[in-house]
């Protein structure tokens, strides 16, 4: 591609992403930067403004510990954590992410996002651990922190938007930096740098989404974040924990609104179509998953599993009890007067749930003319998902603080450093940490980026580049663009053609794959071993046919990329799931073959993709907990 | 649709080098077309219905058609976004219309100092206090938590 120019840019600290963990990072590297002199580049696919996961917004901040105030200790919440993981957590991970995580929640009040006070100016809490904001604009606010942080360092801090990066660069076993190319115009950049930090996200569209048509970009996490962060790490031969460890949320059906409200700020309740709240009726269930299941709160995947068990007999549709819970709300109150006013509250505040970060939600219940206040609303399990900062946990295996972690294999010299040297990853590329959410995310950022500092401090050499290379990586990530152009004239329908496939069939194909044998929603989440080792089967084709992936512009060419990262994830979270043989997450998914939770399985499952050979490799650690 | 662009009020965004709504989209999906100049959302299918697009439009040029494939046509529901409060209009199917407003920030544009007047309580990089802290946890960064550790 002699058209497209090569920039070679050369920065110490070098964050990859735009989201919450990125802000995060940018924030506190700039401080530790400016002192020791350094460099920081942020690298962002879309513009930070409204980048990432809460690029719409958020209704609520998940993860406030309340610290200051003797809310909530931290043995509570690694307790609750690793509870809703069905036992499968890093302590250490979590404990370092809640230690720290009222700091940043101070500080984007402090910024300008509108947190919900009560009268006696506290948080108000929609849970034990979530606060109620304003959130529209959360997102806004703390890039433009994270921009100002940027600034402080002068022509030391860059920020480049619209690049998408897809390849580690290796010297040896460290990462010194990436390539990748400009989604609006003819340009390849290479970023070298001392250490690279992986926060560019989880992955959607893996899996097929129960809406095809138009609703295909409707998915419950976002469209854009593709794999980035799993590939990424797994191409630099970084060692990966949880990959099997999905997230199937249940939302409002179809246009996948949020619950967290409904259930915990406005108590109410999901029944099946007779009105039999199925927590209720089938808690016996819950005894066969003890301990996890007989302890409050009831785990994620669990109350979906009840769910999808009335479902599989047959008691569908699935209600949200809004209007029964609003009924409830406002039962004490006899004032005519006030009556009103609180019942126009409470209509606020539930349209501002959805407003705020799903407006896809508020357009459903208009365009089928429901109020929350006079009839109850379908939820329905969405597709699954990799998301390790909620209730689920894939990512990359990395190192967790010196003074809490409990033995070499959990601490290896820098925080959330992933197993190759100056390679850290934080946010929804590190795994085993779950529900960290937006305030931890950005948390995770800011300790990842500060220890990546430490390192670039202790490990000052500039590492060598063979500049052969880049024409190589060059050529590979704009292939898509050549075999495009080398075969486009054969047939007169640029999109079939028996030379190419493009990006979006490419996709296609691979949720039909993970769908149908890998368990995903239209065979209720089961799977088995002969199933996943079909699926692997035809992954083997996918992965063949990925050397002709075409691409008729840039954009296409960013669309190649993302499935090929969608790829890797989907590989590794088949090959997880394959290595362990129980079922221990039923509500995610469901191994017909294993049907029960083994003792022997109270491990983590990890998996290693080797650069040299390109085998894969399974490892099982143990849980060392804390609490 | 999505997000789909009213070919009367788009004006192309004129001189700039990019369109808003280009600007914007986290999703690469807005395009303009130069022979109209018009934008328009290339990849309906892809798009989240974040609104980011919608928001940010300085035409208001830009709705919201709700995914055909599980919405019945009629309803709108509209921002108008300003730098301090959001106002939403929902219009239903049955032309019922409710409005909200909410509050979306509490410092102007472009003000914030990251440290928020806040210092940080040490130089060490290995030490596990981060930028701003203790100031901005409000106790002392917890150390050794866990007892058995």
């Amino acid at each position: 591609m002699e058209n497209f120019e090569t920039v070679i840019i050369e920065t110490d600290l070098l964050i990859l992403g735009g989201g919450m963990a990125a802000c995060g990072a940018a924030f506190e590297a700039a401080h530790w930067a400016k002192k020791h002199n350094k460099k920081v580049t942020v690298v962002d696919k879309a513009s930070m403004e409204r980048s990432g996961a809460v690029a719409m917004g958020l209704s609520a901040i998940n993860l406030y510990m309340g610290l200051k105030n003797g809310k909530n200790t931290i043995d509570d919440y690694v307790n609750y954590v690793k509870n809703d993981l069905m036992g499968i957590a890093r302590d250490d991970l979590v404990a370092n992410i809640a230690r720290h995580v009222d700091s940043s929640v101070h500080l984007f009040e402090k910024w300008g996002l509108p947190i919900w006070k009560d009268e006696e100016g506290n948080y108000v809490n929609e849970g034990r651990w979530q606060i109620m904001i304003h959130g529209e604009s959360y997102k806004n606010i703390v890039s433009e922190a994270a921009k100002n942080a940027l600034k402080e360092l002068g022509d030391n801090g860059e920020y480049y938007e619209r690049i998408f990066i897809t390849e580690p660069i290796m010297d040896g076993g460290r990462c010194v930096g990436a390539a990748g190319f400009s989604v609006r115009e003819n340009k390849f950049y290479i970023f070298k740098a001392k250490s690279v930090l992986d926060v560019m996200g989880g992955a959607v569209h893996i899996f097929r989404p129960r809406s095809v048509g138009e609703g295909l970009g409707r998915s419950w996490y976002p469209p854009f974040n593709s794999g980035a962060s799993a590939y990424f790490t797994l191409k630099a031969g970084a060692e990966m924990t949880c990959q099997e460890v999905r997230f199937v949320p249940v939302r409002f059906k179809d246009s996948y609104g949020p619950v967290g409200a409904w259930f915990l700020l406005f108590k109410s309740k999901a029944t099946n179509a007779k009105g039999e709240d199925y927590m209720e009726t089938r808690k016996a269930e819950l005894e066969n998953w003890a301990p996890y299941g007989t302890t409050k709160p009831t785990p994620t995947n669990l109350r979906n599993y009840l769910m999808l068990q009335e479902l599989e007999e047959g008691n569908g549709p699935i209600y949200m009890k809004t209007d029964e819970a609003i009924k409830e709300l406002m039962a004490d109150i006899k004032d005519e007067k006030q009556a009103k006013r609180k019942m126009k509250e409470l209509e606020s505040e539930a349209w501002e749930d959805f407003l705020d970060m799903t407006v896809s939600q508020a357009l459903n219940w208009a365009s089928h003319n429901i109020s929350p206040e006079e009839s109850p609303s379908e939820i329905s399990a969405c597709e699954p998902y990799f998301i390790s900062s909620h209730s689920g946990a894939s990512g990359a295996w990395v190192s967790g603080p010196k003074d809490l972690s409990p033995s070499d294999d959990y601490h290896w010299g820098y925080d959330n450093m992933t197993t190759v040297k100056g390679l850290f990853a934080a946010g929804d590329a590190s795994g085993a940490s779950s529900h960290k959410f937006s305030s931890g995310s950005f948390t995770e950022g800011r300790i990842a980026a500060k220890a990546a500092l430490a390192f670039i401090i202790d490990n000052p050499d500039s590492a060598t580049f063979d500049d052969e290379k880049i024409d190589e990586i060059k050529a590979k990530i704009l292939q898509p663009l050549s075999v495009f152009n080398e075969h486009k004239d054969y047939t007169n329908d640029e999109d079939v053609n028996p030379n190419f496939i493009k990006p979006k069939m490419f996709m296609f194909r691979l949720q039909k794959i993970m769908d149908e044998y890998a368990g995903g929603a239209t065979v209720n989440f089961k799977t088995s071993k002969a199933l996943l080792e079909k699926g692997l089967e035809f992954l083997e084709f996918m992965k063949e046919d990925a050397e002709k992936l075409a691409a008729k512009d840039l954009n296409e060419l960013m669309r190649c990329w993302e499935n090929i990262h969608r790829l890797w994830q989907a590989e590794s979270h088949i090959r997880t799931m394959l290595f362990r043989d129980e079922t221990r997450w039923p509500g995610y998914y469901f191994r017909t073959d294993h049907p029960k939770m083994k003792e022997e399985w109270k491990a983590f499952a990890n998996c290693k993709w080797n650069p040299e050979t390109g085998e894969w490799e399974m490892i099982k650690r143990d849980i060392k907990e804390l609490t | 649709m999505p997000s789909f662009v009213i070919n009367e009020k788009c004006d192309g965004c004129k001189a700039q080098d990019k369109t808003a709504c280009q600007y914007i989209c986290p999703n690469d999906l807005m395009v303009l077309d130069k022979e109209k100049n018009k934008a328009y959302n290339q990849a309906v299918d892809m798009c989240w219905e974040c609104y980011s697009c919608v928001k940010i439009c300085p035409t208001q040029a830009i709705e919201v058609r709700g995914y055909a494939d599980f919405m019945p046509l009629g309803a709108v529901v509209q921002p108008l976004r300003s730098t301090d409060s959001i106002m939403w209009s929902v219009k239903f199917r049955n032309k019922k219309i409710k409005r909200f407003k909410f509050p979306i920030r509490t410092t102007p544009e472009g003000s914030i100092d990251p440290d928020a007047g806040m210092e940080t309580g040490t130089d060490d990089l290995k030490s596990p206090v981060l930028r701003t802290e203790p100031e901005s946890l409000g106790i002392d960064v917890p150390v050794k938590v866990i007892e058995n550790s």
